[in-house]
C-alpha cells in the first residue's frame, strides 16, 4: 500500500527560523494520523506543506507516492479545514459547500444536489440558506467540514478545528469527527495542541517539538513509552523523574517516566517525602508527593484511604511500570 | 434612549443652527439664482422667477465643450485610479517588504499636499519634458489623487477580509482567476464602486490642479469661474453650477450608503 503522505527529510527555515526541520513521517491511507505540539512547534507549517501553502526549503513532500514539490494548492488532491473556518462572508451556505464543485465547472443542479448530501452528512439539512455569520461556532465548523469533503480529497487537512468550540461541543465534534473518518474512509491529518484530542481520536501520531519529530507512534505507545522529557512532559500528566530519583527507586542513573496510575502509597519505603497537593477528579484522587526535590504524582482510586496534606508517604510500583527515556 | 440623553443648551442649539445656515445657505442661493429674471447682478430678493435659463443654457455651444472635457477626465482618471489603486492595494494588503510604509506614505501624499503644489510640479515637469497640454496631461493631474481615494477604500476593505479565504478558495481547487472573481472580487467590490463614485466626484469640480495643467483647454469648473467674472447671461452659470452639484453629490451620497455597513474609508481626508 503506498503511503497517503510522505515527508523525506522536509525543512521549511524562515531565515533563521527552522520552522520545519529534517522531518521524516509516513502517514498510511486511510488513517487518522495527528500532529501535536505546543505552538510554535511546527505542526501547522507541516499541514501547510502538505496543503502546498508553504514551500519546503529541503527535502521532498509526496502524496499517494507522487511528487508535489512543483505543484500548486488548487491542483493537490489534498482539502483543508482551517482553524478559522475561512468560510466565504458573501455566499450562503450551500454555495460554500459547492464552491469547490463550481470552481470545477459543475453544473448548477448537481452541485447543489452534492452540497444539500454533504450538508445532511455534517447533520446541517435545512440550512443552505443561511449566511455564515447567521451560523454559531460549531454549525460554521460543520459548514467547512462540508465545503472540505464535497471535493472528495483522498487526504483532509484539518488545522485546530476544535480550538473555537466550547469543551461540550468539543467532545461530541471529536466522536463525529472519527465516526465520520472511519465512514468514508479517508486519510485524516489533524493538527492539535490538546494531547487529549490526539491521544482519544488518533490511530498514531507525532509529536513536534521545535521544528522537530521528537516521537511518532500509536497513542499507546506514546502514552507508555515516553522517548524523550519533552514528550512525557507534553503528552501526558505523567511523573518525570531525574536520574537520582530514578536510581533511588532501583533503576539505573537515567531519566525515566513513571504514570500517575501506576504509582501506589505506602506507609514506609525507599523513597518518601511530603503530601503536598490533593486534587479530586471524581473517579481518583490525584496526590503529590514530594521526594528529593521531585513532585511525583499518584492517583489513588476513589473508595481507597487518602492521606492527609503534610503527611509523609513513601511511593512504591511495579518495576515494569518505570520507564527508561533518551537523553540526559 | 434618546429621551435620556442631556438637553443641549439653547445657545448652543442657535450656535449649531447658525453654522449650518451659514455653510448651507448659499448653496440654495446658487439654485434661487438659477431661476431669476434679472440677467446682470445678483439682487436679493430676485425681481421674477423663470426656468427660461435651462432653454438658453441648453442652447450655448460654449457649454458643451468644457462638459464633455470634464466628463471625459473624471471617467478616464476614475478608471485609471481603479485599477492602480486596487493594484498597489492589492499589494499593500499581501505584501512585507522594506520601504512598504514609506511607499503607502507616498500613494497617499497627494491627497495630504497641497493642490497648487501638485498643480506646479506636474506643470514643470511636463514643460522638462516637453509634454503638450492635452486632455492626458489633466487626467495625469486628476488621477494622483483619484488613486489614493480608491486605494484608502480598497485598503480598508482588505483589511477587514479574512486573508484565510484565499487560501480557502485555492485549497478548493480555484485558480487565481477564479479566486478573483469568485472571492475577491464581491468582496471588494462595493468598495471599489464607492472608491470609484467619489473619485469621480472629486476629479470633476477639481480646480487648482486643473488650472494647472489644462493649458488653454477649460474645464467646467474652469469655464464657470471665467463665466462669473464677464456679466452675461448670469443665471446660466448657476444652472451649470446645479448640474455640477447633481453631478458630484449624489455619486458621493451613493458611495455613503455604499461603505456604511463597515468601518470602511470612504472620504478620508479632502
Amino acid at each position: 500500500m503506498t503511503a497517503a503522505v510522505e515527508f523525506l527529510n522536509v525543512s521549511r527555515h524562515f531565515g533563521a527560523v527552522k520552522a520545519v526541520d529534517g522531518v521524516d513521517l509516513t502517514i498510511a491511507e486511510g488513517s487518522f494520523f495527528a500532529m501535536l505540539g505546543p505552538s510554535g512547534s511546527g505542526k501547522t507549517t507541516c499541514l501547510r506543506l502538505i496543503s502546498g501553502f508553504e514551500q519546503p526549503t529541503g527535502g521532498a513532500i509526496r502524496i499517494f507516492g507522487e511528487d508535489v514539490s512543483t505543484t500548486p494548492p488548487h491542483l493537490r488532491a489534498v482539502n483543508t479545514v482551517f482553524q478559522d473556518y475561512a468560510l466565504f462572508p458573501h455566499l450562503n451556505v450551500r454555495d460554500n459547500v459547492a464552491y469547490g464543485l463550481m470552481v470545477k465547472g459543475m453544473a448548477r443542479a448537481p452541485r447543489y444536489a452534492k452540497a444539500e448530501e454533504m450538508l445532511a452528512l455534517v447533520h446541517l439539512e435545512g440550512y443552505g440558506d443561511r449566511k455564515p455569520a447567521q451560523l454559531s461556532g460549531g454549525q460554521r465548523q460543520r459548514v467547512a467540514l462540508a465545503r472540505a469533503l464535497v471535493n472528495e480529497p483522498r487526504v483532509l487537512l484539518l488545522d485546530e478545528p476544535l480550538g473555537a468550540l466550547d469543551l461540550k461541543l468539543r467532545e461530541a465534534m471529536q466522536d463525529e469527527l472519527k465516526a465520520l473518518q472511519v465512514k468514508l474512509g479517508l486519510t485524516f491529518v489533524f493538527v492539535t495542541h490538546d494531547q487529549h484530542e490526539a491521544l482519544s481520536m488518533a490511530d498514531s501520531l507525532a509529536v513536534f517539538n521545535e521544528g522537530k519529530i521528537a516521537q511518532i507512534g500509536t497513542p499507546q505507545e506514546i502514552y507508555d513509552r515516553p522517548a524523550s522529557r519533552f514528550v512525557a512532559d507534553f503528552v501526558g500528566s505523567s511523573n518525570v523523574l531525574p536520574p537520582a530519583l530514578t536510581q533511588a527507586l532501583g533503576g539505573p542513573a537515567r531519566w525515566s517516566s513513571l504514570r500517575p496510575e501506576t504509582v501506589r502509597l505506602a506507609v514506609t519505603g525507599p523513597v518518601s517525602g511530603p503530601v503536598t497537593a490533593l486534587r479530586y477528579l471524581g473517579a481518583a484522587t490525584r496526590v503529590v508527593i514530594r521526594v528529593a526535590e521531585t513532585e511525583v504524582a499518584a492517583l489513588v482510586p476513589a473508595g481507597q484511604p487518602l492521606p492527609a496534606e503534610g503527611e509523609t508517604r513513601s511511593i512504591a510500583f511495579d518495576p515494569s511500570a518505570l520507564h527508561l527515556m533518551e537523553g540526559a | 434612549m434618546r429621551s435620556d440623553a442631556p438637553r443641549a443648551p439653547l445657545g448652543l442649539k442657535i450656535a449649531a443652527l447658525g453654522g449650518l445656515l451659514f455653510l448651507h445657505l448659499p448653496i440654495l442661493l446658487i439654485f434661487l439664482y438659477a431661476f431669476t429674471t434679472e440677467e446682470r447682478t445678483y439682487q436679493f430678493p430676485p425681481p421674477g422667477l423663470t426656468t427660461q435659463w435651462f432653454g438658453v443654457a441648453w442652447g450655448r455651444e460654449d457649454i458643451w465643450p468644457p462638459l464633455w472635457l470634464s466628463l471625459r477626465v473624471a471617467a478616464i482618471s476614475t478608471v485609471l485610479a481603479m485599477i492602480l489603486g486596487t493594484l498597489i492595494a492589492g499589494a499593500m494588503a499581501r505584501a512585507r517588504f522594506f520601504g512598504r510604509d514609506q511607499l503607502s506614505l507616498l500613494v497617499i501624499l497627494p491627497i495630504a499636499l497641497p493642490g497648487v503644489i501638485t498643480g506646479m510640479s506636474l506643470r514643470s515637469a511636463f514643460g522638462v519634458m516637453d509634454i503638450p497640454f492635452s486632455t492626458w496631461t489633466i487626467v495625469l493631474g486628476h488621477a494622483t489623487f483619484c488613486i489614493v481615494i480608491v486605494y484608502n477604500n480598497a485598503v480598508a476593505r482588505l483589511r477587514r477580509l479574512s486573508g484565510g479565504i484565499m487560501e480557502a478558495s485555492a485549497d478548493l481547487g480555484a485558480n487565481a482567476f477564479q479566486t478573483f472573481r469568485h472571492i475577491l472580487l464581491p468582496n471588494l467590490g462595493s468598495a471599489l464602486l464607492a472608491g470609484g463614485m467619489l473619485a469621480f466626484a472629486l476629479s470633476f469640480d477639481e480646480v487648482i490642479v486643473t488650472t494647472f495643467t489644462a493649458g488653454q483647454q477649460s474645464t467646467l469648473p474652469i469655464w464657470m469661474y471665467n463665466e462669473l467674472i464677464r456679466p452675461r447671461q448670469r443665471p446660466v452659470t448657476n444652472v451649470v453650477a446645479i448640474v455640477v452639484f447633481a453631478a458630484t453629490f449624489l455619486p458621493i451620497l451613493a458611495a455613503y450608503y455604499l461603505t456604511r455597513g463597515g468601518s470602511d474609508t470612504a472620504g478620508a481626508g479632502k
